[in-house]
């Protein structure tokens, strides 16, 4: 196979990684909109828990598209 | 009319002003201005905008003093009464990755911080300097960090290598983080604009994606100031307070 064409799709498929991160961002604001109809009154205090969680489930997504981005452009 | 889409050209590093000291290049770089244009800018709101001293603060005056108690308010809650000697590191991390990766956005400009090299400059200050506090701070009972509370022996054998990696893994962590989400935010930008200028009259909506990418990357560019602020916060609350 040619180096160009395994790199594609061993760029394809590190993307399979962000599937991780959809689902790990979803859970997050769940959480979050649960918890803020039971309790309205503690949005305050949960929402930058909210939003470090976003950041840091986002981010394991994109350590698959960064390698996704090794895979092409670096080797 | 073909209209090739090359998304990575954006991240090239130009020599604005070539200079080489014995062998070394030194030249002063696209990305290095921009890294000024962040100084000044902050250097400039903090130190214009409090001029004036005012008991009730006009606009700059108002965001200088927010900025200000967001980051302090951010370090005495994670960090404790301990943090108060490292606010202003602190401040200057959140600062400076928040102007940057806002500077950024601008049309034509630079993504500083999508450079693997710069955020892993910061992340590594950020990971030599806590280790060297929490050593500092305990000796050696710093590596009781290691050891959590409760554990029976069996499984401290499993564990302690665990928790030894993913303290260890931390620089590498914070810094792929910011620079992934700076480098995927862009390269998205730039192929949905590709997309935009090529086809025409049907440009219009991926220029309607673009429109909407650029304000999750706004969004994406401030929350990744805090995060990178907050987890900074949260290592040296783990080193001064070890847990």
């Amino acid at each position: 196979m040619e180096l160009a064409a395994a790199k594609m799709i061993g760029a394809g498929l590190a993307c399979i990684a962000l599937v991780g991160a959809g689902i790990g961002i979803g859970n997050v604001f769940s959480a979050l909109i649960n918890s803020v109809a039971r309790n309205p009154a503690v949005q305050g205090q949960v929402q930058p828990f909210a939003f470090l969680g976003f950041a840091l489930a986002e981010a394991t997504g994109l350590f698959g598209l960064a390698i996704a981005f090794l895979i092409l452009f670096v080797f | 009319m073909a209209i090739e889409i090359r998304p990575l050209e954006q991240f090239t590093i130009e020599r604005l002003i070539p200079l080489h000291i014995g062998g070394v290049d030194v030249s002063y770089t696209n990305a290095a201005f921009l890294m000024t244009v962040a100084v000044v800018l902050i250097t400039a709101l903090i130190v214009l905008g409090t001029r004036k001293h005012a008991l009730v603060p006009g606009r700059w005056q108002s965001l200088a003093e927010m900025s200000y108690e967001f980051v302090a308010d951010m370090v005495e809650t994670n960090v404790g009464h301990g943090g108060r000697e490292f606010f202003p590191f602190v401040f200057t991390l959140f600062m400076f990755i928040l102007f940057a990766n806002f500077l950024g956005l601008i049309p034509y400009s630079y993504i500083v911080t999508g450079q693997i090299v710069v955020t892993f400059a910061l992340a590594a200050v950020v990971f030599i300097g806590v280790t060297i506090v929490g050593i500092v701070k305990h000796g050696f009972h710093f590596l009781r960090l290691f050891v959590p509370q409760g554990v029976p022996a069996p499984l401290l054998v499993l564990l302690v290598p665990i928790e030894l990696l993913s303290y260890c893994i931390r620089p590498f962590t914070l810094s792929i983080r910011l620079f992934a989400n700076m480098l995927a935010g862009h390269t998205m930008l730039a192929i949905f604009g590709g997309f935009a200028a090529s086809i025409g009259l049907l440009g219009i909506f991926p220029l309607g994606i673009n429109i909407l990418l650029v304000a999750l990357e706004v969004l994406v560019a401030a929350l990744q100031a805090y995060v990178f602020a907050i987890l900074t916060c949260l290592y040296l609350s783990d080193a001064i307070n070890l847990h």
